[in-house]
């Protein structure tokens, strides 16, 4: 029994320790950070400030915020667009290639979107397959400027976090009972209102995993706008990245972390309103 | 017009090109509660989902209340359904569960309301409205699916076995409650269902399927009494078959051998002498006679007691012929009768009220 | 919908992902060094990648750093993951939502947090920092996949062995981890590819001590297009292929 009271506790121990270490204190450090000032030869000076939250609402910041924020919007929509009538699809396809397909999905998920990245640069290049492509159907004359803009940026990032849409989709869409959809349809419902009341409410959970997993993430990767970015595709994470390493600016790097951890957090409180304890598990 | 309220002609249906309903003809009568009764994956629930417009058929026609719905959209149909383990939408409150084929169909507020409250004051969930479906008892969870599906006033309301998630003693209180509310509502009940008891005790007919055919379609009475086939008659209650043999045909008698004894049976249905036949009788319809009992045994079968199982008001016996086939026997208590105390290994004569078994010719 | 619109959208969408994969790997065996034009096979840039000594040494780094981190996740994760199934503790809904905020925490923060807190520990940056921040990057996703096969287990068995007289030890040790080992190893592999392929948290807590291959694919990257970059992308995306591969056939086999 006391092998047991032992092994228990050193074992929730140890987790804790992990976590509190190398999670949570380095999170109260960024929190802390925030509120102190810019040193001359040290990286910070322990003189609390408000000044780092104050240059939040400078112009030039609020400038890369909407952008970046834009960005995201947009990229989490076109996920959204394209992964739930793929999701919906996969989900719903009786055939025996289907653990084939989901591995098919899964795949994506787990490799580098850094080489994926790359991957679309070499589709847009100048003198890629893409243009090589429309020059030689005699769509386009001469090479569209395609890639070093903001749409390479959102194509890049949505081709990145597609897979992150589509998992918690399908997750939540194959979990979903045929029988709701027949009960809506058998009292009277028509396609669109067993959808709007019926599959939408029932798959929010999902809806909102995704958007958790897209949204946050198209804000801070910030070497997709480097690689396929023009010079004004400047992203909130490729801000911050410059605060720590260039400008050396680490209150404002985490004032900055802050406030994308705040927006993390509301939409945390939608989820958590829209979900049960089970939802949630299910996720984690 | 006729008094049928759905009329099915030639329905066939079928699933990666195994068929799963045979020509189908099918009327339903108005304010009937008929069963479809058959094991699992007989295509009772496959029939069900074609009435209520959720499948369409390969082909044949579903006329309900003289209309032709076989293409029309299951919204448009009067038609509802209560679902096998409920189907409630689990993001509604009871309230909103019930009031959804109403707003729909975009009744009136206040109308709803009123409709709503008097559906659930008739299942008795009035003061459940603002639960959500899982916490609900089973019970209450399957009165709200009944609400749900009779408060768009159907023609017809379908019932997917229903009460196959409920407890049993549940589901006894709630069969009866649903006949009762049948009665009340004067609306056609379609129930499908897979026992066999559940069946007879509520329906006013059965449609017995097997296969994806209707077997026999009659009142419970006539499905238990007189079935049609020996799958009719193996699917529902028990039942002994004697293989047996014409002997000779004499104006209304038969005389036949039965485990190798020659017995006199009534032709009812104009057998020949040459036609293969069984002979079918229900374990209640046999008497056991103790040997001291009885003087004249020339119409009874000997046997030997080989287990005795007490029920209380009755006693299930199962008896050795001398061919040692076991047989079952139902004896009922007499107040008047204590010699119902058999024990194992007891010697006893067999025989049935003359008329009571059930002839049919073989089937190949 | 009808069939045909439902298939062609599913196509549609796998295009999507894998032609540009598909593209980059014809490219890496076109023999020229810009024009993206066909110039013919070779394996040239395969063969330069393998002649490559300091190419060599960092896939070495990078290739020791994703085992250990892997490894030690694969441990701790597992252990995380039975203690959140089977016991009752006060701060188990906190653990739980430290858990979930570190799957939803974006990998940048995570990144200069551990940045900081290297800074304030005096901890130079190399090989062990690298090492801690994958083990915290992989701890969620093992934690996730072990969970998802405990979830799946019978209740009675951990009860039986301990009717049995099974210590705690011993019944994690004995039937539990031999019970789990598809999850682990297939939380194991994927921690192996998530440290293998990190570019954001890596980028804050390497130092010029401990050069990684995400990280020199980076700084090439940014140069542009290259065919040698084309050849190494191939391979770990064919790499990461088959271990993911193999990790979703360890869970999909016994269920």
């Amino acid at each position: 029994m006391k092998t047991n009271i032992l092994f228990r506790r050193i074992s929730i121990n140890i987790i804790w320790l992990w976590i509190g270490l190398f999670s949570l204190l380095p999170l109260l450090l960024v929190f802390v950070t925030s509120f102190l000032s810019q040193g001359t030869n040290q990286f910070i000076s322990y003189h609390f400030s408000l000044h780092s939250y104050a240059q939040l609402f400078s112009p030039l910041f609020l400038e890369v915020f909407a952008r970046s924020l834009c960005f995201a919007i947009v990229t989490t929509l076109c996920c959204l667009v394209i992964a739930y009538p793929f999701a919906f699809i996969l989900a719903r396809l009786k055939t025996n290639l289907k653990p084939l397909l989901l591995l098919l999905v899964i795949i994506p998920f787990w490799t580098s979107s850094l080489l994926r990245s790359y991957a679309v640069v070499i589709l847009l290049e100048a003198n890629g397959p893409l243009n090589s492509l429309l020059i030689h159907w005699h769509i386009i004359d001469k090479p569209l400027q395609l890639l070093y803009t903001n749409f390479a940026v959102v194509i890049g990032l949505v081709y990145s976090l597609l897979p992150f849409m589509i998992m918690p989709l399908y997750a939540n869409i194959e979990k979903l009972d045929q029988r709701l959809i027949d009960a809506a349809r058998d009292l009277g419902a028509n396609q669109s209102t067993v959808f709007a009341k019926v599959v939408l409410p029932l798959t929010m959970p999902g809806i909102l995993s995704g958007i958790l997993l897209v949204l946050l993430p198209a804000m801070t990767m910030f070497y997709i706008p480097d690689l396929l970015g023009g010079a004004k595709s400047l992203l909130l994470g490729n801000l911050i990245k410059m605060q720590y390493l260039a400008a050396r600016n680490w209150p404002m790097g985490s004032a900055v972390s802050i406030g994308l951890t705040v927006l993390m957090g509301g939409i945390l409180l939608i989820y958590w309103r829209f979900t049960s304890r089970r939802d949630r598990q299910a996720l984690v | 017009m006729t008094n049928s309220i759905i009329q099915i002609r030639n329905l066939c249906q079928s699933y990666h090109g195994q068929e799963v309903l045979h020509n189908i003809d099918l009327d339903i009568e108005r304010g009937e509660f008929i069963t479809l009764l058959g094991p699992s994956g007989c295509g009772k629930t496959t029939l069900l989902r074609l009435i209520s417009g959720l499948e369409s058929p390969d082909s044949g026609e579903i006329i309900i209340n003289g209309h032709d719905v076989t293409q029309v959209s299951p919204q448009e149909r009067f038609v509802n359904t209560v679902f096998q383990s409920f189907a409630l939408f689990p993001h509604m409150n009871v309230y909103d569960n019930v009031a959804f084929g109403l707003r729909c169909q975009h009744v009136a507020k206040d109308e709803i309301n009123e409709r709503v409250i008097a559906a659930l004051e008739m299942v008795k969930l009035e003061k459940f409205i603002h639960r959500k479906p899982n916490q609900l008892s089973g019970g209450q969870q399957q009165r709200v699916a009944i609400a749900r599906a009779v408060i768009n006033k159907p023609l017809v309301l379908l019932l997917d076995e229903p009460l196959s998630a409920l407890d049993y003693r549940l589901r006894k209180n709630m069969q009866m409650e649903l006949k009762a509310l049948q009665r009340q509502l004067g609306i056609t009940f379609v129930f499908v269902t897979h026992d066999q008891e559940e069946a007879l005790s509520m329906s006013d007919r059965v449609a017995v399927i097997q296969e994806g055919n209707i077997e026999q379609l009659g009142t419970p009475r006539e499905v238990y009494e007189e079935p049609n086939t020996l799958a009719v008659a193996k699917f529902i209650g028990e039942v002994n078959i004697f293989d047996t043999e014409i002997i000779e045909i004499n104006n209304d008698d038969l005389t036949v051998n039965i485990e190798g004894r020659t017995l006199t049976l009534k032709n009812h249905k104009g057998f020949r002498a040459d036609q293969k036949i069984y002979t079918l009788l229900r374990p209640e319809d046999i008497k056991v006679w103790d040997e001291s009992e009885v003087t004249d045994t020339s119409n009874m079968l000997p046997a030997v007691i080989e287990e005795v199982i007490y029920k209380g008001s009755l006693v299930d016996l199962s008896i050795r012929l001398p061919s040692d086939r076991i047989i079952y026997a139902t004896e009922f208590f007499n107040e008047d009768d204590d010699t119902l105390n058999y024990v194992h290994g007891e010697k006893v004569w067999v025989e049935w009220y003359p008329g009571w078994e059930v002839i049919l010719p073989h089937e190949d | 919908m009808s069939r045909l619109f439902k298939s062609s959208y599913i196509l549609l969408i796998y295009c999507f992902f894998y032609l540009p994969i598909a593209i980059l790997m014809i490219y890496s065996f076109n023999n020229s060094t810009y024009s993206s034009l066909w110039h013919g096979f070779t394996w040239h840039w395969y063969v330069a990648l393998f002649h490559d000594p300091s190419l060599l040494t960092i896939l070495g780094h990078s290739l020791l750093l994703a085992f250990v981190a892997a490894s030690c996740a694969a441990l701790l994760g597992s252990l995380c993951a039975v203690i959140l199934n089977y016991y009752k503790f006060k701060s188990k809904t906190t653990l739980y939502t430290s858990i979930f905020i570190l799957i939803i925490l974006p990998d940048l923060v995570m990144g200069i947090s551990l940045l900081m807190l290297f800074y304030i520990l005096h901890i130079a940056l190399g090989f062990w920092t690298l090492l801690i921040a994958h083990i915290t990057l992989c701890l969620p996703f093992v934690i996730v996949t072990v969970l998802g096969r405990l979830s799946d287990f019978d209740r009675n068995i951990f009860e039986a062995a301990k009717d049995l007289g099974a210590s705690d030890m011993i019944i994690f040790l004995r039937i539990l981890l031999p019970m789990l080992l598809p999850a682990i190893i297939a939380g194991w592999l994927l921690s192996f590819t998530l440290s293998l392929d990190d570019v954001i948290i890596s980028f804050f807590v390497s130092g010029p001590s401990y050069q990684i291959l995400p990280l020199y694919i980076y700084s090439m990257v940014r140069l542009g297009v290259n065919p040698e970059i084309n050849a190494l992308c191939s391979l770990m995306f064919i790499a990461t292929l088959f271990i993911v591969a193999g990790s979703q056939l360890l869970l999909t086999k016994r269920r």
